[in-house]
């Protein structure tokens, strides 16, 4: 039992630390530009997206596991997975409105932004490849969730400050974001290794 | 960019390449780009791959615009670019299986690029076969072009080679091969292109600012 949750813990540091979906994967990055310009945003997002992101890694789990494989159409997987996070955060945005509309009113925009988004659809598809337990996946997705808030709670700090710096005018905006970007991913750099697999 | 009226073909390429290059101007469909580029064959791979897809998609769309109902179109079009994307995943796969190893999994992310669906939406749902095609294969060019540039550049100072061929025998910048290194080349290299709008075209700073 104890080796079993060892690996969940080093899944966990691995997808929130030392692959960080952004700052070494590049992946979610249109929509960490967008929201990390303020902190509430930011925030807003992160919860948002882990929530997402664990269900529908796990949901993806089960079709992948209990329908895909034994019917032997896995490579089907992209199209499938797409359909299950647009059909869920369609499904969660419906009911969200009629269950809890002050929940919604607070986070009901970003789910329309995360449904195309390539960290959500690069989680289950990682999960497929590398054969997680179920778990296996909830956690990397966790983790996942968990270093994405990260990565846009940092970033929200910065712009924030950035604003009112004096930046030359070519590199006002994204230009300057992807530079700053690049220096946190630097320091990210620092996690490689802390974990010898 | 509705109807193209009297646009000419060659305009359209030079749209895609220039005027709304996807990466440098319009700032979508980032995460790959910066995942691959950390070597010329991977960009320039990948460039092709995004080509291909954006080409077909745009062809596929086009083909079918009369007979998509309205309010399903978006389902239909992520699953016609899921289609062609799982065709290139495939292809890809078996014709070049080393480079597929690394990048394989942002290969299949093609399908979540919004530039490919937002291009579908605008041009090849509403135009014929042969200018959205047109359309697709500039798009694609300019993002053929920008990893071109990014990947040289990052290859070039990171490892001193191109394309696997060393030109320069010492590893002038290793940190351009990793992901700090590909965050500061596009932003480099995006303030470089505003830079010349600026200069030279007497534009506001050119990229979108979210």
């Amino acid at each position: 039992m104890s080796a079993e949750f060892t690996k969940l813990f080093e899944l966990f540091i691995a997808a929130s630390l030392i692959n960080n979906f952004v700052f070494t994967r590049f992946l979610g990055l249109c929509i960490f530009f967008g929201v990390s310009k303020k902190m509430e945003t930011a925030v807003g997002m992160s919860i948002t997206f882990t929530a997402v992101m664990m269900i529908s890694a796990s949901l993806s789990w089960v079709i992948f596991t209990y329908l895909m494989v034994p019917l032997g159409i896995t490579f089907l997987k992209i199209i499938v997975f797409i359909g299950v996070v647009a059909g869920f955060v369609q499904a969660s945005d419906t009911i969200m409105r009629k269950v809890a509309p002050g929940l919604y009113y607070k986070l009901g925009i970003y789910l329309a932004l995360i449904s195309t988004n390539c960290i959500i659809l690069a989680v289950p598809l990682i999960n497929a490849g590398e054969h997680y337990t179920f778990i296996q996946s909830l956690v990397f997705g966790l983790g996942s969730g968990i270093g994405f808030a990260i990565a846009l709670i940092i970033m929200a700090s910065i712009r924030e400050k950035l604003e009112l710096a004096d930046v030359p005018t070519p590199f006002r905006g994204l230009p300057m974001a992807f530079v700053v970007t690049g220096l946190i991913a630097l320091a990210f750099t620092g996690f490689s290794g802390l974990i010898t697999l | 960019m509705a109807n193209i009226g009297t646009v000419s073909y060659w305009d359209l390429i030079k749209n895609g390449i220039i005027a709304e290059n996807t990466i440098f101007k319009l700032a979508l469909s980032l995460c790959p780009s910066i995942a691959v580029t950390n070597n010329l064959k991977n960009g320039v791979l990948m460039g092709v791959a995004v080509l291909f897809v954006q080409t077909m998609v745009n062809v596929t769309i086009a083909l079918m615009r009369k007979v998509i109902h309205p309010k399903i179109r978006l389902p239909i079009f992520m699953l016609v670019i899921s289609g062609w994307v799982t065709v290139t995943d495939m292809s890809m796969a078996a014709v070049f299986p080393d480079v597929y190893k690394q990048m394989g999994l942002y290969i299949q992310l093609i399908v979540a690029f919004a530039s490919i669906l937002a291009r579908a939406e605008m041009f090849a749902s509403k135009n014929k076969v042969t200018p959205s095609m047109v359309d697709g294969i500039g798009m694609g060019l300019g993002f053929l072009f920008a990893l071109t540039v990014i990947s040289f550049f990052r290859e070039l100072l990171g490892k001193g080679s191109l394309w696997g061929v060393a030109i320069v025998h010492t590893k002038p910048l290793l940190m351009m091969i990793l992901p700090a290194g590909g965050f500061f080349a596009v932003g480099i290299l995006m303030a470089f292109f505003n830079w010349i709008d600026i200069r030279f075209f007497k534009k506001s700073a050119a990229v979108s600012h979210h």
